[in-house]
């Protein structure tokens, strides 16, 4: 098979374009290097001081089960409601793409203030907790994104004949949605399940103001007293969200995707 | 006692009425297909046996039962659709198995099972094959096989050949007739092509606006149509408006032209009616001067070539005929030739005219 040429006005773009993601994490990365006592190439000493630092595993670790929370619930919460709109109210779907970009509109720090209002005589289990408060509230940040990569997917199968053909064999709905829906929109699922995860790991305000130490306010505090720690921290969660979104992609990759089905209704 | 009824079934979408009261039955391996044009309600009576809709009215019973408000999943209904609806995700082997697993078969007796499916349906060697590997054809040849892997009470088809090319819906039409005639599976197939139809079910019904215009035999629907739309739908026809004007002999006027036709006898004199005549029924003459007999004359505009036989289209005075003659005479009539047709006694077919506004001359249909 002949081999496709990239043409060099391509070759220049995919250069500007490696050059512009890569030179800030370069300077990051020599900066990182820095010696602590000498402010001179190269000292590993930031990172020592950072993986030995408890906090840095207390709040990574708690970032990354509000990550898996947050995707677990969104899943559970919008498959089967989108499911159901495509299929059977499909006039709603307007009202809920609506809804789904209220997120973006509301800014995170009123969205936190309306939230401690709302949820005040909460039970403390959920409203003292970071996985009962956070979780919630990254559900609703979340949606825009999880909602928007759902809907694509749904859309991009034909859902009434599959559904209808599923039915005839003899499935329930659950196994219908289970073994037949899913599996075709993993692909959307997982896309949201990534940008769920980004937005989780990197959310800053609504913790930071409910009081919750989660990774971004520790990175922030590292990043007012020590910056050669912080630049070495920023690197360290650069690589640990792209391992997550790796093992999620391994997790969720099974077997080699096929096409998807006209949608021909 | 019929195996599969449809009762005074009725199914309207708002103003819309999609079935209007029907009435089906259908004997245990019998293969009967509802014909008819797009928004007759012939898909939607299938979605009512299937159970992925319910009837404002009526009812649907099979093998004595009364199935209306049972669940889709829970009625054993094989169904192949007129989209490729083929699980992406399973391969050709897996969607077949599907049904077989969710009944929770035997592992062994599943997988045998899909075995003979994929043969008998001519795709053994694809069985490991994804839909997207497989070309349209093979795709609704293992949606076949699906449907038929959990031995379904009734086979549900609807219009799984209008998305194949011409040769490969000749070819699986076939197949799905010696299919049903080797499982000897009661089959109820949707169609708005005629031509399929008529070539592959034991009992055709024409629906035409919600409603059962006339079940038969497939020679039976072509050569003694009951209604005027029955007979514009089911091939090609020539329909002559005219008066009855001696019901003894069988004599009728058509646009000043005397006819005998012996589907007159018996009717009323002065009786509007409209006499049918099939294309391939016509006799043409070249003839410079007018015609003898029972006859009508005019010029050929059209040739139409359709293989054996030529379809010619002629202008008269007051009425267009078409008409079949065997394309090794088509020379001796070219066009613009003033020629005589023959209207035979026998072979043509009358319809009371009614309140039907009909206007004489051929009714093309899809053949």
């Amino acid at each position: 098979m002949k081999r496709r040429r990239i043409s060099p006005g391509a070759f220049v773009w995919l250069l500007v374009a490696a050059a512009f993601f890569l030179i800030p994490l370069i300077a990051t990365l020599l900066f990182s290097l820095r010696s602590i006592q000498t402010n001179k190439c190269c000292s590993s000493a930031a990172y020592s001081l950072i993986v030995h630092d408890h906090q840095f595993w207390t709040t990574i670790r708690l970032s990354f089960l509000l990550s898996l929370e947050t995707i677990a619930i969104s899943l559970l919460l919008l498959v089967p409601t989108i499911y159901w709109v495509h299929l059977k109210l499909p006039r709603l779907r307007p009202v809920l793409g609506f809804m789904a970009l209220v997120p973006f509109v509301v800014p995170p720090i009123i969205l936190v203030v309306g939230l401690l209002e709302l949820y005040k005589g909460a039970p403390s289990w959920f409203y003292a907790k970071p996985y009962g408060f956070l979780a919630a509230a990254y559900v609703i940040l979340a949606f825009p994104y999880m909602y928007f990569s759902l809907d694509a997917g749904f859309r991009s199968i034909d859902l009434h004949t599959l559904t209808e053909a599923s039915q005839s064999l003899g499935a329930t709905w659950r196994t219908t949605l289970m073994r037949v829906i899913l599996p075709n929109i993993r692909v959307a699922a997982l896309g949201g399940s990534f940008l769920t995860l980004a937005i989780v790991m990197g959310e800053f305000t609504i913790a930071s103001l409910s009081a919750f130490k989660t990774f971004p306010p520790y990175i922030q505090v590292i990043n007012e007293s020590q910056p050669y720690e912080a630049a070495a921290l920023s690197l360290l969660s650069f690589l640990i969200v792209w391992g997550a979104m790796l093992a999620l992609l391994f997790v969720g990759r099974g077997r080699p995707r096929p096409a998807q089905v006209a949608a021909t209704r | 006692m019929a195996y599969l009824e449809l009762e005074e079934l009725r199914r309207a979408f708002g103003p819309v009425v999609a079935l209007d009261g029907i009435n089906v039955s259908m004997n245990k391996g019998e293969f009967l297909s509802l014909l008819g044009p797009s928004g007759c309600g012939k898909t939607t009576a299938l979605r009512l046996v299937a159970g992925f809709d319910r009837p404002d009215s009526g009812s649907i019973v099979i093998d004595g039962k009364d199935i209306t408000r049972m669940s889709p999943n829970r009625r054993d209904m094989g169904m192949v659709f007129q989209a490729y609806s083929l699980f992406p995700n399973l391969t050709a082997e897996q969607n077949v198995e599907f049904g077989l697993r969710i009944r929770k078969g035997k592992r062994a007796a599943r997988r045998k099972r899909v075995a003979e499916l994929l043969e008998l349906v001519g795709l053994g060697h694809a069985g490991k094959r994804y839909p997207h590997q497989l070309s349209g054809g093979m795709q609704q040849r293992v949606a076949l096989a699906r449907a038929l892997a959990i031995e379904p009470r009734v086979l549900l088809l609807d219009e799984p050949l209008s998305a194949l090319d011409a040769k490969v819906r000749v070819q699986l039409r076939e197949e799905i007739r010696r299919i049903q005639t080797q499982l000897g599976i009661t089959t109820l197939y949707v169609t708005h092509d005629q031509e399929e139809a008529l070539s592959v079910s034991d009992h055709v019904a024409v629906m035409w606006s919600g409603r059962i215009e006339q079940k038969g035999t497939p020679s039976e629907m072509y050569s003694a149509p009951a209604t005027p739309f029955v007979a514009e739908f089911i091939g090609t026809m020539n329909r002559l408006e005219a008066l009855v004007l001696d019901g003894a002999t069988g004599e009728v006027e058509h646009a000043g032209t005397r006819l005998t036709v012996d589907a007159a006898r018996g009717r009323t004199k002065g009786e509007r009616v409209l006499v049918l005549v099939r294309p391939e029924l016509l006799e043409l003459e070249a003839s410079a001067d007018g015609g003898g007999e029972n006859t009508l004359t005019g010029e050929v505009l059209t040739h139409t070539f359709l293989g054996s036989v030529t379809r010619l289209k002629i202008v008269g005075r007051e009425t267009d005929l078409i008409a079949d003659v065997p394309t090794v005479r088509v020379d001796s009539l070219p066009i613009g030739q003033r020629v005589v047709a023959h209207v035979p006694v026998t072979g043509t077919r009358l319809l009371s005219l009614g309140d039907e506004p009909a206007s004489g001359g051929p009714v093309p249909g899809d053949r």
